[in-house]
């Protein structure tokens, strides 16, 4: 059996990443780690940075301060990078009034090891017409379109921009199993931008969580959520609470208190019921606008176990 | 071959479901010895789910010596869960089906019946551990 998960370099790390325009910072003290074989969610709301970091990973765009290496070299620098990078922008890179088998002989010409067949295989086991003039395609054939280009390309990162936002539930399943089975076979590793977790949530195992420019968590989604926990109780002293864990979020009513805490150990406080947190509460808390300021140190958790 | 469902609002996680539902088809009889489980690109295929997350639950199922992997071939069953012979869970059932009436007449709603079971097995299990 193929391990997708190799002990080998990351395929992307990133320390103190920082991109400022003129006046306004995009992304600020960025340190992560992807490591190879991982489908990430790059996750957080609008303006929170995220095209910016996908940008900077694919060497569209220069860091203002830090380091970024993807898949050992540097994005912008090393031309030969180019090749290994698939790069999907928001608005779907399609020419419109080509048809997908244009597409597929212009790739032909600009990639060095392109894989024309099995994009074409791809198209037509989903009945995508490949003669037809992209533009005439419905959005979730476009979307599949330019995500089989992309992997035609046979790229070892893959970087999507909010790839799933716009399509139905149909198309967008259908556009995750595409992509899941490219990493299946290897060789590949996909980080995927949306602003909603659930649209990602069963086809990653990986989270990046900006928030504000800044990244808020960054790890193995089941390490992460593992390491968290809700707890609700009468509403009382939290402070034996928070000195022996770190409080995340909260939320207080009149008699009652709910905690998410990341847990430094087992919770034993009786007055408490403690529950698993789920990945969309875990988010949530974290893009809780009273969250504390403590964890922008919280970057590169629990990695592998 | 069986194919998985995988409900993305369950509380458990996904790979947790896949464990769990080879061990039910293999408690049930829809799987048995030398069956062969879908490959992990097939599970990936159908239902979207990461593949380190097909991974992890097959071997899970090989650490508890239920599957195995064989290069070039797939994941084949090995063995079945311990615990009792399948008509064990018809018998159970039966009796707990007969349970649940007697609740039900009892004039408590099935919300109750659930929260009941479970505090009932929380305190089975303290019992067990203490």
């Amino acid at each position: 059996m193929t391990d997708f998960q190799s002990a080998a370099l990351p395929a992307i790390a990133t320390r103190g990443l920082a991109k400022h325009y003129r006046k306004r910072t995009a992304l600020t003290d960025c340190t992560i780690t992807v490591p190879e074989g991982r489908i990430s969610a790059l996750i957080g709301p609008n303006g929170a940075g995220k095209t910016t970091l996908l940008r900077l990973l694919a060497g569209l765009a220069t860091p203002t301060a830090g380091e970024v290496a993807v898949l050992g070299a540097t994005p912008g620098r090393d031309l030969a990078l180019l090749a290994e990078i698939g790069f999907v922008a928001q608005e779907i890179p399609l020419y419109r009034r080509m048809s997908a088998e244009d597409h597929i002989r212009m790739g032909a010409r600009l990639n060095p090891r392109w894989d024309g067949a099995s994009v074409r295989q791809r198209l037509e086991s989903l009945s995508i017409p490949l003669g037809q003039a992209v533009g005439t395609l419905s959005g979730g054939q476009q979307a599949q379109v330019a995500l089989m280009l992309s992997l035609g390309k046979r790229p070892r990162l893959l970087l999507l921009d909010e790839p799933v936002a716009a399509l139905d539930p149909l198309a967008r399943r259908q556009f995750l199993a595409t992509l899941a089975e490219a990493v299946a076979a290897g060789g590949l590793t996909a980080v995927l931008s949306s602003h909603l977790i659930a649209d990602l949530e069963r086809t990653c195992d990986h989270l990046i969580l900006l928030a504000a420019s800044r990244v808020q968590l960054c790890g193995d989604i089941d390490t992460l959520l593992a390491e968290h926990q809700v707890l609700v109780g009468p509403r009382k002293d939290t402070t034996a609470i928070e000195r022996d864990h770190t409080l995340v979020h909260a939320v207080r009513t009149a008699r009652q208190v709910t905690l998410l805490i990341r847990r430094k150990g087992p919770v034993i406080d009786p007055a408490f019921e403690a529950a698993d947190v789920s990945l969309e509460e875990l988010v949530l808390g974290y893009m809780g606008q009273d969250a504390p300021p403590a964890f922008a140190h919280l970057t590169s958790v629990g990695e592998d176990q | 071959m069986i194919s998985f469902r995988l409900d993305g609002r369950s509380v458990v996680p996904p790979y947790l479901q896949i464990v769990q539902q080879v061990r039910q088809a293999l408690r049930m009889g829809v799987l048995d010895v030398g069956d062969k489980l879908p490959t992990v690109r097939e599970v990936v295929g159908a239902t979207a789910v990461n593949p380190n997350t097909v991974l992890k639950a097959y071997r899970d199922l090989e650490r508890e010596g239920l599957v195995e992997p064989r290069a070039g071939h797939g994941t084949f069953v090995v063995g079945r869960p311990p615990g009792p012979p399948p008509g064990t869970h018809a018998l159970l059932a039966r009796s707990l089906g007969q349970w649940v009436r007697g609740a039900r007449e009892a004039g408590l709603d099935d919300e109750s019946i659930e929260s009941l079971l479970r505090i009932t097995l929380r305190a089975a299990a303290e019992e067990e551990t203490a």
